[in-house]
């Protein structure tokens, strides 16, 4: 039989909906069972993928969780694609292409400090669940508006005691009153750290936050990583559309996940992106 | 190491490998981060006067044998290639030389265009009337048609003279007519330097079996990619053999191999742009070094002496 090469065809994959968990009115939880798929392999913490809504449009999304038979998205409502999703329901079909992008690098024993803002809370939470299978000691530092805006808590919690769950939000409504930074900064000069000083810091949100963690652990001498988000087309590095000055890097081939250090070198990270026609437009 | 250095109209490029409009062309940094990765050149995604929306995604996809897009000819106008231009370096002090793609809905339009662009003094200008992709919006594409891409190449040029600007002009033609060299004869009449060619084909479209939609938003979408080489080269030998004049050869070229065979076809720059799909931003390099082995093997000391050497 005739069968083309299937790595080169990106081609949106079509999958049902298998099931939609209700983080709150507007952040919602799509799990896909991928398993027909199973050859283009599970993805790493930190990729992403195209979420297509037929004849709507299509855009990027950081995988939440995944045990190479389903995946999960976190996705809120913001937009008309999103809107149209939060209409679909179980079982609707939507296309999928990817894993795209680089991901969190972690190494055996390590001690993270996960920073998260917002959303950012599912795609650390995926670091968190394969840097526990590799004996990681993990601080998930969750940083919200206010108390029921903080996402994860629950799945994090049951991660076991080998994650300690830190929250801060802007009105104190819980954990910690002010930014997570602020327990960042903390966790780092702290030297009774139980599970020894954290060893690395990866960071997942606003652009001003992944700048200030990717500081903080620069000052600490340790190494870090950010998530990249810009405005994207194709995914697949062909566009042009995501590069970032003033190296040119793409977000979606180069990134999303980004050494730290490195990302502060980038001119335009924590003052910039562009929009869908390419114009500057600052945080 | 033979000597890849090419001369196109007057503008010297390292090596005959341009990035093609559309591809990786958005800011000054990704041009300069492809230039680094081995072009010889390198071309602005289209410019418009005013900001110009494009299309929703999904944009483009690939397999194996053929890519689609319809982006739609997204920009945000001519402040924004100012400040593009601006941040790749004057001439003389740029890492390569730089084309400006420019498009414009209406003949008359492509006038005050080209008078901003020179006065930001790209290496070539290149004026896009072949994109398949606004034609909901804009009808036919004016290379469809040998009066209408004379008119436009006539328009630029009078501009380019009464400006008193040399930079060369350069016409991109579109592979969806009957006989290109009727089109590029017109152009060429007009006042054309030359031609960049082809842009994509069709468009065509693909549709998803489940839902039964068609991928892209727009529906259709140009060709790109290894399977259009054949006509790419066809219509480059066309365009060469009817005006004597430079062709950028553009379409499918993924090697060294495929580069070579596009200036024998009478290319004297090569266009590559959907190769980055198929083997990323460091094809450039690898292409061109594959260009030079080749010339070891056939004893050819200087790229420039197979062009349009088909038999």
């Amino acid at each position: 039989m005739y069968q083309q090469n299937e790595k080169l065809d990106s081609r949106p994959k079509i999958l049902p909906i298998k099931k939609i968990v209700k983080e709150t009115e507007t952040i919602w939880t799509f799990i896909f069972d991928y398993s027909k798929f199973a050859h283009l392999g599970s993805s790493k913490p930190g990729q992403f993928v195209m979420l297509w809504i037929p004849g709507v449009d299509e855009n990027p999304f950081s995988i939440a969780y995944d045990d190479g038979k389903e995946f999960w998205l976190t996705i809120a409502k913001v937009g008309d694609a999103t809107e149209k999703l939060f209409e679909m329901g179980e079982e609707a079909k939507v296309g999928i292409r990817g894993p795209f992008g680089t991901s969190y690098e972690f190494e055996k024993g390590d001690h993270l400090a996960l920073l998260a803002g917002g959303y950012g809370a599912a795609p650390m939470y995926n670091v968190a669940v394969n840097a526990l299978k590799e004996g990681c000691k993990v601080e998930m530092i969750v940083g919200a508006r206010s108390a029921d805006l903080l996402l994860y808590e629950e799945r994090v919690k049951a991660l076991g005691g080998d994650v300690t769950y830190h929250a801060a939000t802007d009105d104190g409504s819980k954990g910690h009153k002010g930014y997570n930074t602020e327990v960042l900064e903390e966790l780092l000069a702290s030297d009774s750290l139980e599970g020894g000083p954290v060893t690395r810091v990866f960071a997942c949100g606003p652009e001003v936050m992944m700048k200030k963690a990717a500081e903080l652990a620069g000052r600490k001498g340790i190494p870090s990583a950010v998530s990249l988000e810009r405005y994207m087309k194709c995914g697949i590095g062909v566009c042009g559309q995501c590069c970032m000055d003033d190296s040119g890097i793409r977000a979606c081939k180069e990134g999303p996940v980004y050494d730290g250090a490195a990302a502060l070198k980038l001119s335009e990270f924590g003052k910039y992106h562009r929009d869908s026609v390419g114009r500057k437009v600052e945080w | 190491m033979a000597n890849l250095k090419v001369k196109f109209c007057e503008v010297e490029f390292e090596n005959p490998l341009v990035l093609a409009s559309g591809v990786l062309g958005v800011t000054a940094a990704s041009l300069k981060n492809v230039v680094k990765n081995g072009a010889g050149g390198v071309t602005t995604k289209s410019i418009w006067m005013e900001e110009h929306k494009g299309h929703a995604n999904p944009t483009m996809f690939g397999t194996e044998h053929y890519f689609l897009n319809a982006v739609g000819l997204s920009d945000a106008g001519i402040e924004k290639a100012e400040q593009l231009f601006g941040e790749y370096g004057v001439p003389g002090e740029r890492p390569a030389p730089l084309i400006a793609s420019i498009v414009a809905g209406q003949a008359s339009e492509f006038a005050g265009l080209a008078e901003r662009i020179v006065t930001l003094q790209p290496d070539v200008i290149e004026v896009n009337i072949s994109c398949p992709n606004v034609e909901d919006e804009m009808g036919l594409p004016f290379a469809c048609d040998p009066m209408q891409a004379a008119h436009v190449t006539e328009v630029v040029r009078k501009k380019m003279d009464e400006v008193g600007s040399k930079i060369p002009v350069v016409v991109k033609l579109s592979p969806n007519v009957p006989n290109i060299s009727r089109i590029a004869a017109a152009c060429a009449d007009a006042g054309a330097d030359g031609f960049c060619a082809i842009n994509t084909i069709g468009p065509g479209m693909a549709i998803d079996l489940t839902t039964r939609v068609p991928i892209l938003k727009n529906k259709v979408g140009g060709l790109s990619g290894p399977a259009i080489k054949p006509i790419a080269v066809k219509m480059v030998h066309d365009i060469w053999k009817t005006t004597g004049l430079p062709v950028i050869g553009t379409g499918g070229v993924m090697t060294g191999e495929d580069a070579i065979e596009m200036m024998m076809a009478g290319a004297t720059l090569v266009g590559v742009g959907t190769m980055v799909y198929y083997r990323d931003v460091g094809g450039f390099g690898e292409i061109a070094a594959e260009m030079n082995e080749w010339c070891e093997k056939e004893g050819v000391k200087d790229l420039s002496e197979i062009i349009g050497t088909v038999k």
